[in-house]
């Protein structure tokens, strides 16, 4: 239970970081932004309660925001994150089978499940940030395109890290 | 309440997501101008459609009471034109010579109605009694003979044309001053060509003389040109010529005329009217 504790608190600081002093400054034209920072939420353990897993989403969103100087719009996407990540659980996911292992990861939940996961969270993580940035549905198909290209980096970069951190486990 | 809690609990996650995303978007909006203003604009946005589309219905109901201002303003508008001011100032030249006492005084008039293709043919000018008009003045223009006024009112009087089959008008060869009538419409309504009568026959009469008017009468001034002799002849047995004139006045295209007062009208016409007595 620690081990998970310390573990998660870790992972938080280090996407944070990341996110806010590497991604931040790496992007396409605007276009294509990454939003690693998610996998923490994506990543956290299949037993969270639900109200402890959107104080999470939020305080993580209220951090990241308060580095990108758009205080609200990461919080409500990750609320929104949340919130898709319980329903998405439920409806794929059943809860008896887990006990050996707490955790949503690629090794243990195999690549297919990890990349829906992944892909479907992201998806509506950006389509929240996104649009609240705009904040109207003028330019719809620009924000489209940012959606999509955006999604498809921060899917990239997600399945990178857990390859990483897949291979290092089965060490 | 029990039931409600079963409730609420069972879909926690919803009722979490509900308060955390409005919180985030209390936050969001609240600190970030852009959406800030955006937000208030776009229902400003909303709130301005509905207002203007309100007053585009609203716009039909107006149009009787629209319509009746803007004919009263065109009317206040026209009321104010040039055109429809009465030029009052009158122009009128006489000249102070104390050597040569002043018969002649002239006043400026415009031509306000004109017809030729009448029989008889009258025109009317925009001068009248307040600028010293009367009944048989003689007008003319600066190219020739128009005609004598007829009637007079306040502010218009109407001229009998040249081209009026009652007119005669005193006229003399400028050549060799033999004086005859002028008049027009006598089988011909040409508004161009007059006609000189009483001119006896052995008065050689030539094409090109010009024919001026006479100080017979206390119309015109003597000299006045009226036009020219175009053909002349004996008509079957008169002994009086019969003198087609080309008038030198293009009445078709008449805009400002001069009338003709004149000062010692009345004296002359007194002298004249007395009866020698018997």
């Amino acid at each position: 239970m620690i081990r998970i504790l310390i573990s998660n608190l870790i992972r938080f600081a280090v996407l944070v970081f990341i996110q806010v002093f590497l991604l931040k400054n790496i992007g396409y034209y605007n276009l294509a932004t990454p939003f690693l920072y998610i996998l923490f939420i994506l990543l956290l353990p299949f037993e969270t309660p639900n109200f402890l897993l959107f104080i999470l989403s939020f305080f993580l969103g209220l951090t990241v925001d308060a580095f990108y100087d758009t205080l609200g719009i990461n919080a409500a996407a990750c609320s929104v994150l949340a919130l898709v990540r319980i329903i998405f659980i439920n409806l794929t996911v059943q809860r008896q089978g887990l006990e050996t292992e707490p955790e949503p990861k690629l090794g243990i939940m195999g690549f297919r499940w990890f990349f829906f996961y992944a892909t479907i969270l992201t998806v509506f993580h950006h389509l929240t940030i996104f649009f609240l940035e705009t904040f109207s549905f003028s330019d719809i198909k620009y924000t489209l395109i940012r959606i999509v290209l955006s999604s498809v980096f921060t899917v990239f970069l997600i399945l990178l890290s857990e390859f990483i951190f897949f291979r290092k486990k089965e060490r | 309440m029990r039931n409600l809690w079963i409730f609420i609990s069972k879909y926690n996650a919803f009722f979490f997501f509900i308060i955390f995303f409005t919180c985030s978007l209390i936050l969001f909006v609240k600190n970030n101008s852009f959406q800030r203003a955006s937000f208030i604009n776009s229902s400003n946005h909303v709130i301005g459609q509905a207002y203007e589309t309100m007053s585009y219905v609203k716009r039909y109901l107006r149009l009787a009471d629209v319509n009746d201002s803007l004919a009263l303003e065109n009317a206040r508008l026209r009321n104010q034109l040039k055109s429809s001011f009465y030029n009052d100032s009158i122009e009128e030249k006489t000249i102070k010579d104390t050597l040569l006492n002043q018969q002649y005084s002239f006043v400026v008039a415009e031509v306000v109605n004109n017809s030729i293709h009448h029989k008889d043919n009258t025109i009317t000018i925009n001068r009248g009694k307040r600028h010293g008009i009367e009944k048989s003045m003689g007008v003319i223009c600066p190219s020739g003979v128009v005609g004598i006024v007829l009637n007079v009112s306040d502010n218009y009087a109407t001229v009998q044309s040249l081209l009026h089959s009652d007119t005669r008008i005193s006229a003399s060869i400028k050549e060799n001053h033999a004086f005859g009538s002028l008049m027009w419409g006598d089988e011909n309504y040409d508004p161009r060509i007059a006609i000189l009568k009483d001119i006896p026959n052995h008065i050689e009469v030539r094409r090109g003389q010009h024919v001026v008017t006479t100080g017979f009468s206390t119309r015109f001034p003597t000299g006045l040109p009226i036009g020219r002799v175009t053909r002349t002849g004996v008509k079957g047995g008169e002994s009086f010529l019969n003198i087609e004139v080309q008038l030198s006045t293009d009445f078709s295209t008449l805009q400002y005329v001069y009338v003709i007062k004149n000062v010692l009208a009345t004296e002359k016409e007194q002298l004249e009217a007395i009866q020698p007595a018997k």
